[in-house]
């Protein structure tokens, strides 16, 4: 069966670019790049190219690229240097609707370190009270983190306006930016972000690795302390293979950038258009103008998530779900609840999340599909009678 | 993704009994929109007694379907008496395991049985003895006490699994672990 791959914002294919890169440095090109002889050295320097196109990726320096093991690492390590770069604030502002890779370090705070966060609200469609988020601002503020790009609906931040306003007033800001990579133009200089978060595997270079942009100059304490590796702000022996492959996929992604936002726009537009069209009783999750290009979400009322996804995979397609049952918790995706999507169409949404490898045959096969499996489901929920939600 | 058995993906895909029945005499309901999960029970039940038929409507995942599906297979034929004796256990046997977290959804299948008898015969479901304990799913604590006893569940995501009890909100949480503390307190 062919696989038709619509769920690009839970991981990406590696590009085969990519892995022709990596190749030669999972054999024979072993070395450890720290050592003191050639053979290792001539790792070293792959890395250095490596690190330099991701720097030119986001329009960064070099040295302000530390690479990590994933996205969570990287939000992670940007939160615990701002907490130890002021240890006597005890305040964190972030949003409602963030990944559980920081989500879930925040209520750890909270609980076991008394820090006090301010999760700044959504509007109903995902846009982010900036009011509320200015006004809670306070001489007890360590840092401001929020994502760049929603991983459920796509919606974006401004993260530019949000970093102006962070810096005028001398607080720390960093953007979990794993989901706006590869799909929104990034220049940290313009941006003058602190710190940026970036995942390998969501921009088509493998799984494992990703990046912390940490701004020259700022403070910054180690996650993971142990040798001089990353200057001496992450230790480990590097990932260089999966290094290698991310240097590659950056100078892709950067590439791709305005494929992503015109063809698969398109693609995107096409899917949103035909299925709001032909399923009644069918909505889009988020804002439709601030939003990735490459991601849909949409309810269809009175049927389940996971009951949609399982149909779907029969017909080779992939997809997820912001619904309960999929993420093994009961109640529904908490950017939808944030949304305040109301219950009939949250635990029905499915996310399609694109990129540059889909084609328009792909979309018509996922509409073909889509509208027997939204039928099947909906004859038999005791909430659908008669063409309508009861 | 879920390790469901090849039954439940085969009630999932293939569900007996779906939509409404003309002349149902009992009709339970469990679940609701906002659980993710519900479930409408049709029954026709004859003068001795019998279930000589029975369908559903099922909104929620393939194991709240399959649940469902096993459900009715189940219980045709059967007396109410003999039916009122299905617990979801029995379901979840049918159909050769749930997984562990997908084990409210055999619970909403007996919870609705319960109810379409009821219905048939014309008695009051009673409130609820013992106290409500998780709002959000309507689990009192006597409820939470047998589903421990009976399945001898270990810890508060054990109960979770079970009865759906701390699964919403989670404010319950510390009341559901008093509570399975006081029952291993007692053995």
């Amino acid at each position: 069966m062919k696989i038709v791959y619509t769920d690009n914002n839970a991981t990406t294919k590696v590009a085969d670019e990519v892995i022709e890169e990596m190749l030669p440095y999972f054999g024979e090109l072993y070395g450890n790049p720290s050592s003191m002889h050639t053979f290792g050295d001539q790792v070293q320097k792959k890395i250095k190219q490596a690190r330099q196109r991701v720097a030119d990726f986001i329009n960064a320096d070099p040295e302000e690229i530390i690479f990590t093991s994933c996205g969570t690492e990287s939000d992670n390590s940007a939160i615990f240097s701002a907490i130890r770069a002021f240890p006597e604030k005890k305040h964190i502002i972030t949003s409602n609707v963030e990944h559980p890779a920081i989500n879930n370090l925040y209520k750890e705070l909270q609980k076991t370190e008394g820090y006090k966060v301010t999760f700044v609200p959504v509007d109903k469609k995902g846009l982010l009270d900036l009011d509320l988020l200015y006004n809670s601002i306070s001489e007890d503020t360590a840092i401001i983190s929020l994502m760049w790009a929603n991983n459920e609906t796509g919606v974006l931040f401004p993260i530019e306006k949000i970093a102006k306003q962070a810096n005028e007033k001398h607080i720390l800001f960093h953007t979990d930016a794993v989901q706006a990579a590869g799909k929104v133009p990034i220049d940290v200089k313009k941006i003058g972000v602190d710190m940026l978060s970036l995942s390998g595997h969501k921009i088509h270079a493998p799984k494992g690795v990703g990046v912390l942009y940490v701004k020259k100059g700022l403070k910054f304490s180690p996650f993971l302390v142990g040798g001089h590796q990353e200057d001496g702000r992450r230790g480990g022996t590097e990932n260089s293979v999966s290094i290698i492959g991310l240097g590659k996929a950056c100078e892709l992604a950067k590439e791709n950038i305005p494929i992503i936002n015109s063809k698969v726009r398109e693609l995107r537009d096409y899917l949103q258009a035909q299925l709001l069209d032909k399923i009644i009783s069918s909505s889009v999750n988020g804002d439709l103008e601030q939003r990735l290009p490459n991601t849909l979400s949409i309810g269809f009322d009175a049927v389940e998530g996971e009951s949609i996804l399982l149909m779907l995979d029969r017909e080779g397609i992939c997809a997820s779900s912001g619904s309960a049952c999929t993420s093994g918790s009961l109640e529904p995706s908490h950017v939808l609840m944030a949304m305040e999507v109301p219950f009939k169409s949250a635990h029905g949404s499915i996310r399609f999340s694109l990129s540059h490898y889909n084609t328009k045959e792909e979309m018509d096969h996922i509409v073909t599909a889509m509208v027997p499996v939204i039928q099947k489901l909906r004859a038999m929920s005791p909430f659908w009678k008669d063409g309508k939600v009861i | 993704m879920w390790e469901y058995t090849d039954a439940v993906k085969d009630h999932f895909l293939n569900p007996r009994n779906v939509g409404e029945l003309e002349g149902a005499n009992a009709i339970g309901e469990a679940g609701s929109l906002s659980c993710g999960d519900a479930l409408k029970l049709f029954l026709k039940v004859n003068e001795n007694e019998r279930i000589i038929d029975a369908t559903f409507m099922t909104f929620g995942c393939a194991s709240a379907v399959a649940s469902s599906s096993a459900l009715t297979e189940i219980i045709k034929g059967m007396t109410l008496d003999e039916a009122s004796k299905i617990t979801n256990g029995d379901i979840s046997d049918f159909l050769g395991g749930l997984p562990k977290a997908k084990m409210h959804c055999s619970v909403m299948g007996q919870n609705a049985l319960k109810k379409a008898i009821a219905d048939f015969r014309g008695v009051q479901i009673m409130e609820k003895p013992g106290q409500i304990v998780c709002e959000c799913f309507d689990v009192t604590d006597l409820e939470i006490i047998d589903a421990v006893k009976k399945n001898g569940l270990e810890t508060t995501e054990d109960v979770t699994d079970y009865l759906k009890a701390g699964g919403g909100c989670g404010n319950c949480l510390e009341r559901i672990e008093e509570v399975l503390e006081a029952v291993k307190a007692k053995g």
